[in-house]
């Protein structure tokens, strides 16, 4: 039973890492209807581009600084370049814009800072927490509980800032309709702009977290195929959908590699969550809090 | 005055009940958008659907075709029911229509998108077609032939070969209803077939619907805001108001009718 | 004045059905194919035949397959090169227990595999659209490969899951040469091209079109959604998976499960892109740019490093590369987004005028 528990909670906080990326896919698909496909090369820009500056021995929150001032300067410059020429045109057409910004990041982040692995130390051991193993003979990393208190912030602070400020009311009426929010004079390219540059911040946390947990790689980038089954699971457009379709495919996907891996051969994790993401869709195609779409003719 | 627009005599003069609405109710999630509506369409009928704007009638369209089912009542076509029929089988029984903001295979060509009006009768399979052999070829050839027909009766032939997207709004309309027509439905239902159009563009279109009526003898059913129009070539007129029947008979009826007149002048209920 | 219909009346309606309706484009295939099947085995070096032609014939043709899904029939895929790992897998299986198959019934079989699971994967497709299907798609890329990689049979028990493509022979003669194996896939891909286009004018391409356009309305019209979509991604699947048998056979030579990885299915879709959504000439046009990047890339980058003395890495080379395509998916889909098959057709346009202004 407790092994059980350790494996249910490891699971849990490991879908709290998926939430923090797939909640940069909703704020994005939010406010501007674009399936940013970049999330993950946007992750793996800032782990290294904060990674790259601590080892030449800058000060933490400089380095944390003017990682974020580089995420907003690409939130910007992708509003500018990619997504103003491209305004009116079908979703599709946006996403797969967002394909070729993907590799155009991940170009550029290697090419400036080399394809190296590095290892990323935030002063928080990956070590399971004292008490609770002696207490209760239960395993849980204290990492895992930082990260999830991270997120916990984060999210409460994006909600303080879309629900408390005048920023954020008008994202939430740019996402509502943006053309009832043009009319009412809110500009929509400050708003994208404003939109990706938070993106870029939630990326920055994102990548940190993964960055102490598998070191800041190339495969951070694969970060966003982990969080594109937690949002269909929980929406494109639902931030509570992110982090509780997080906190399922996390849980479930532990699970599974545990008690089910065993006997199918092991390294299910690469498509587990894909399936379980599928048959939800299959009972339930508008997600755990989207609204059923009704065809109008 | 209304048949003074047709032909005399009539080359299909209106024939027995061919579809009926028996106590239809729909709703969407709590919002009635039809309540209790029947009434009935008789064969080689001219059958307008009038009301106020969201009294119903887009919807009782798509009850009739299979694109909504209702929750309550019955369909007939020819005293046969159908509860739940989806839309293509509604297609194959041959019930074809035209949409309010025209919905046409924007990607295509003119021809294209009438050829797709045939697919129903097109009976060679994907493998045939990638040989371009035999049947495939054969049956190309016939739908090509019929569908050139459909565009010479609605005078398109000049834009055969244009993508739809790069028509005007008129010609766009009058592809779409080229493409219901080559079907050869038995029930045409249009969905406000002269919206936006101007008066020249208008007389265009009833003398189409008219000539269709006439010439293939179709059954139409049509929703219509100009009441000129609806007077003009509707054989019987049916009226909805926030989703219930209030009027149904010819268009001299319907002029006299109270109920008709307050609720489009709008006298509180 | 060259290229000019003037004079060439249709006078039945098969003569204006025709693929090719204008006389001078009838030459032109015809010169192309001469030289495709002539003149190239004549001239081309070794390195030709495996570096470029072999290549870009196999990604035209899965090229192909990714276009009759997204361009023709609208429905959007990651997975195309599970697709072809699946075709050339199961090609391998079947020439392998199948004692004294033709090759080419090989080739077929993994289609037709793929073409399977191509189906199932298809399912979702008639509950959802645009991004989640996308992202279903991409269960089926990972799947896919975990399973090949976890079934032994699969790989015939092979350690590493790498397999050696069989030698290809047919009626006696052997394909050893680059030269025949460019040959047979030329043959092959022309054949498969010609039965794309003629499926894509017929009622199944105007099926697949009207379910793209305007997917509700096609079913007004009598269009069957379960079926049209589902046989979108059959024939799509068949022909990735017929590319990925090639790619096997007449490319690698050696596959590893690897081999399929998702940068080929988001390369695939990005010669689509780039060739023209929604055209046959297109996948051909958009196969041959990619496929040329990277070598005129290198090209670029040894003539300046021996020019001007700088050493560039291999490492800063493959970032350029990628930064190219990405940079070149967005500008396309910015500036043209019907692709090269777009420009090719308004550069006809101009030349049925040329040398007269309108």
């Amino acid at each position: 039973m407790t092994f059980f528990i350790e494996v249910l909670v490891g699971g849990l906080l490991a879908g709290v890492m998926y939430s923090l990326v797939a909640l940069g896919f909703v704020l994005i698909y939010k406010a501007s209807g674009v399936f940013n496909f970049a999330q993950g090369a946007m992750v793996f820009l800032a782990a290294l581009t904060f990674v790259s500056l601590l080892e030449m021995n800058w000060n933490f929150w400089l380095a944390l600084l003017v990682t974020l001032v580089v995420m907003v300067g690409v939130g910007v410059l992708t509003e500018r370049i990619v997504l103003r020429p491209l305004v009116n045109q079908p979703p599709i057409t946006l996403f797969m814009a967002t394909i070729g910004l993907t590799f155009v990041l991940e170009g550029l982040s290697q090419m400036v800072w080399g394809s190296q692995p590095h290892g990323l130390e935030l002063g928080i051991a990956d070590v399971p927490m004292e008490w609770l193993s002696q207490k209760w003979n239960i395993n849980i990393s204290k990492f895992d509980l930082f990260a999830a208190a991270v997120s916990g912030l984060l999210v409460a602070a994006l909600a303080l800032f879309f629900q408390k400020t005048r920023i954020g009311r008008a994202l939430r009426a740019v996402a509502d309709d943006h053309q009832a929010a043009l009319a009412v004079g809110i500009s929509l390219q400050h708003i994208w702009a404003i939109v990706w540059a938070v993106a870029g911040f939630v990326a920055l946390v994102a990548g940190m977290m993964w960055g102490v947990r598998n070191g800041v790689q190339y495969a951070l980038t694969f970060t966003a195929l982990k969080a594109l089954p937690v949002l269909i699971l929980g929406g494109f457009e639902s931030v509570p959908g992110a982090i509780i379709g997080g906190l399922i495919i996390g849980a479930s996907e532990k699970l599974a590699e545990v008690y089910l891996g065993p006997y199918v051969g092991g390294g299910i994790e690469s498509w587990f969550a894909y399936v379980i993401a599928l048959l939800f869709l299959l009972v339930r195609p508008q997600g755990l809090f989207g609204e059923k779409i009704i065809d109008r003719v | 005055m209304s048949v003074a627009l047709h032909q005399h005599p009539r080359a299909h003069p209106v024939g027995e009940v061919l579809l009926s609405v028996e106590n239809v109710s729909l709703s969407f999630g709590g919002v009635n958008a039809l309540t209790d509506v029947s009434f009935d369409v008789r064969e080689h009928e001219v059958r307008a659907i009038i009301g106020p704007n969201g009294a119903g009638k887009s919807s009782m369209l798509n009850v009739l075709n299979g694109v909504y089912h209702p929750q309550k009542g019955t369909i007939r076509l020819r005293g046969k029911s159908f509860h739940d029929m989806v839309s293509h089988e509604a297609a194959a029984m041959g019930i074809a229509r035209t949409f309010q903001n025209i919905a046409l295979f924007k990607g295509m060509t003119v021809l294209d998108n009438i050829l797709t009006g045939r697919n129903l009768k097109m009976r060679s399979n994907f493998l045939q077609q990638a040989l371009w052999w035999g049947p495939a070829r054969r049956e190309e050839l016939v739908h090509r032939h019929a569908v050139e027909e459909v565009i010479d009766f609605l005078e398109i032939q000049h834009v055969r070969k244009t993508p739809v997207g790069r028509l005007p709004y008129g010609l766009q309309k009058r592809v779409e209803l080229a493409r219901a027509l080559a079907a050869e439905p038995k029930i045409l239902l249009l969905d406000e077939p002269m919206a936006g159009m101007n008066l020249e563009e208008k007389q265009d279109m009833c003398r189409f619907i008219l000539d269709v009526n006439d010439h293939y003898g179709t059954t139409i059913v049509l929703i219509e805001h100009d009441m000129g129009v609806v007077m003009d070539i509707s054989d019987r007129v049916v009226v909805l108001d926030y989703g219930r029947k209030i009027g149904d008979g010819t268009p001299e009826e319907i002029r006299g009718n109270q109920a008709v007149i307050d609720a489009y002048l709008g006298v509180t209920h | 004045m060259l290229y000019r219909e003037a004079g060439q009346f249709r006078s039945t309606y098969a003569e204006d059905m025709q693929i090719f309706p204008i006389r001078q484009d009838r030459i032109a295939l015809m010169l192309l194919l001469a030289v495709g099947f002539v003149v190239v085995p004549m001239v081309a070096t070794q390195y030709w035949f495996s570096a470029l032609l072999i290549p870009f014939l196999i990604f035209s043709l899965a090229t192909l397959g990714l276009n009759i899904l997204t361009g023709y029939a609208g429905q959007i895929s990651l997975g195309t090169a599970a697709f072809m790992a699946v075709g050339a897998f199961m090609a391998y299986n079947a020439q392998l227990r199948i004692p004294g198959i033709p090759i080419l019934a090989s080739f077929a079989i993994g289609g037709l595999c793929a073409a399977a699971v191509g189906i199932v994967f298809g399912l979702p497709s008639l509950r959802i659209k645009g991004f989640y299907l996308a992202v279903a798609t991409l269960a089926c890329q990972f799947l896919v490969l975990w399973t090949i990689n976890r079934v032994p049979w699969l790989t015939n028990h092979s350690a590493s899951g790498v397999i050696a493509a069989q030698k290809i022979e047919i009626l006696g003669y052997t394909f050893d040469t680059p030269a025949s194996k460019y040959l047979l896939t030329l043959s092959i891909v022309a054949l498969m091209a010609l039965a794309a286009k003629n499926l894509m004018r017929s009622e199944t391409g105007r099926a697949f079109m009207a379910v793209r356009d305007m997917d509700v309305a096609a079913e007004v019209i009598g269009i069957p959604m379960m079926k049209t979509k589902l046989l979108a991604f059959a024939i799509s699947s068949f022909y990735c998976g017929v590319a990925g048998a090639l790619y096997a056979y007449c490319y690698l030579g050696t596959v590893e499960p690897e081999a399929f990885v998702l940068d080929i299915s988001f390369r695939v879709l990005f010669m689509v892109i780039i060739g023209g959504v929604g055209s046959i000439l297109g996948s051909f046009l958009g196969a041959g740019f990619i496929t040329l990047v990277p070598i005129f890339l290198n090209l670029g980058t040894t003539f300046i490093s021996d020019r001007f003395d700088i050493e560039i890495s291999h490492a800063l080379v493959s970032n350029m590369e990628l930064i190219t395509f990405g940079g070149l998916i967005i500008f396309f889909l910015i500036v043209e987004p019907n692709g090269l098959a777009r420009l090719w057709q308004i550069a006809k346009e101009k030349l049925r005028l040329w040398p007269f202004p309108h």
